[in-house]
């Protein structure tokens, strides 16, 4: 289960979506969740549609992959679009038992549906065609302002590549523990959950043990290599924004104040 | 025969592009009391194959009996095989995670759901085939050991559960010479003097010279050579071929007889080595 989500997945490629400054996509998909939340009505989806179609077959990443990232959340998104059906009020269209299901009630559902899908499906292409070291860089120069006050910009990034590197490290030492463990018999599956629970301690210390010795290791290894945070250092790839980076923004724009425009006239 | 693998196959993520065939048409007979010597070349598939034969991997294809069970049919309760067949990972004492050396040891037998007194009987027995004291270890804290001593005491969390084929993949990595030969010398006793059957899979061909009775060696999947490590240690170049080597001291002994005929280059051990050379040189002297 765990190895279906998309997040720190990246795809790697070398498309105009890829190459663009992880700064600008960064701001793009802010901008793209703001304008979601603001549309009301179902004909901004059809340019929401657009947008996200072109830029996923821009970016050439297999579709496969973005509805990999939709799995996770395929509960959520089910149990948001039951809600929405039975609980909105209005224009009764059928009722089933004590449940009505109403013409304003398969609007929201349908609506809240897209909403979720259309999220994650920017989302997930952003951290698709973004490595996520590239991420964290974009991250880290955004909040470059905010450092005045007080916003440790360099150290959330630093933070947050790490954390990043070293998901698919802890998962291959979870799996090799466990089987180390279910050679020894240990159980992980059966039981009732006090006795699962109890299971995972064979699991789990050995997991920190080695998360502790191995954040040890990478503190001197960076000392070693005189990491002294942020200050006057310097970058092997500089972000340079181009011309591209300003046209996709710039159609980001336009949709987001088309979208508004469609909200509020 | 205790073991018997026929026609393994184990793909890795089927029908994904991911898809890696990890052992291909694997077979393989192993008698009781036989010395094992698994090696081959990173991703061969040494430790996939090693993982099926405890049931911590199902072959795609394939059938593997172990003591007249057929391991991979439904009916077969995994907590019987693992009884069987004991495991040990590389770096064993990255699983230990008990308060003493005591109860982590105790977590094997535990788990076979026996009684108080026969897992006090098999930590004692477990510890001291390890060669550590019962006594003066049983209360500290695993953490507290030296590295080879840890390793020694996940060792003996295996082995406490009695298994009568124990599988050890790369036992000595990462210890330092000493803690390297006391691992040995405790495989070495712990197959001479228990009815067990023992499967070592590891890099280095010096120890695998010196250990085992038979050499498989395992490339891309398949077996690719089979025999004594005498037999396989002959065809250097095919070992070269799939990233492999013979002990060092062989190298020597075949640099040694390009310059003299008159010497037997057939060498796995430092101490056949020394009792070849003395031969030649008395010889030499008898001239």
């Amino acid at each position: 289960m765990i190895k279906n989500i998309t997040i720190g997945q990246y795809f790697p490629g070398d498309t105009i979506i890829h190459k663009l400054d992880p700064r600008i996509k960064i701001m793009i998909i802010f901008l793209f969740i703001v304008s979601l939340f603001f549309i009301n009505s179902f004909y901004p989806y059809i340019f929401v549609l657009l947008f996200v179609a072109s830029s996923i077959l821009l970016s050439k990443v297999p579709v496969k992959f973005i509805f990999k990232g939709l799995k996770p959340i395929m509960f959520i998104i089910i149990i948001t679009f039951l809600i929405n059906l039975f609980m909105t009020r209005g224009e009764i269209l059928f009722e089933l038992g004590p449940l009505d299901i109403t013409k304003e009630g398969v609007f929201h559902a349908t609506f809240m549906a897209l909403r979720l899908v259309f999220l994650v499906m920017g989302t997930s292409l952003l951290t698709l065609t973004t490595s996520p070291i590239a991420l964290t860089d974009g991250i880290e120069r955004l909040l470059n302002p905010f450092r005045k006050i007080g916003v440790p910009a360099h150290e959330l990034a630093m933070m947050m590549t790490i954390a990043l590197r070293f998901i698919p490290t802890l998962l291959e030492e979870t799996d090799k523990i466990m089987k180390a463990q279910m050679a020894r018999g240990a159980d992980f599956e059966s039981g009732n959950v006090l006795n699962r629970a109890k299971s995972l301690v064979p699991l789990l210390v050995p997991l920190f043990v080695s998360a502790f010795r191995r954040a040890d290791d990478l503190a001197m290894a960076m000392e070693a290599r005189c990491y002294r945070g942020g200050e006057n250092r310097t970058r092997m790839k500089q972000l340079k924004l181009t011309v591209r980076d300003f046209v996709s923004l710039s159609i980001m724009i336009v949709l987001m104040i088309g979208i508004l425009l469609f909200r509020f006239w | 025969m205790i073991m018997k693998i026929s026609d393994l196959i184990h793909v890795y993520s089927p029908n994904s592009p991911f898809e890696v065939k990890a052992l291909d048409g694997i077979n393989i007979d192993i008698d009781k009391n036989e010395f094992i010597g698994l090696i081959g070349h990173t991703g061969s598939g040494k430790s996939t194959l090693i993982q099926h034969l405890n049931g911590l991997l199902k072959p795609t294809k394939g059938k593997i009996i172990i003591d007249g069970m057929d391991i991979s049919s439904k009916e077969v309760k995994l907590k019987d095989i693992r009884k069987k067949v004991g495991l040990v990972f590389q770096y064993p004492e990255h699983q230990l995670f008990e308060e003493t050396v005591y109860k982590d040891i105790s977590f094997g037998p535990k788990n076979l759901g026996l009684s108080e007194n026969e897992i006090e009987g098999r930590v004692e027995e477990a510890i001291e085939m390890v060669g550590l004291d019962y006594n003066e270890v049983k209360d500290r804290s695993p953490f507290e050991l030296s590295g080879g001593q840890r390793r020694r005491v996940a060792i003996a969390g295996v082995l406490a559960m009695k298994p009568r084929i124990l599988i050890l993949d790369e036992p000595t990595a990462g210890l330092d010479p000493r803690g390297r030969d006391e691992i040995l010398t405790q495989i070495e006793k712990l197959y001479q003097n228990n009815d067990m059957t023992i499967i070592l899979v590891s890099h280095s061909m010096e120890d695998i010279a010196k250990l085992v009775n038979r050499l498989i060696v395992m490339h891309k999947g398949k077996v690719a050579m089979e025999g004594t490590p005498r037999e396989v240690f002959k065809k250097v170049k095919e070992l070269e071929e799939i990233g492999l080597a013979v002990p060092q001291i062989t190298y020597f002994m075949k640099a040694f007889k390009s310059k003299v005929n008159d010497i037997n280059d057939e060498i796995l051990t430092v101490e056949e080595a020394k009792k070849e050379i003395l031969r030649y040189l008395r010889s030499k002297e008898n001239d």
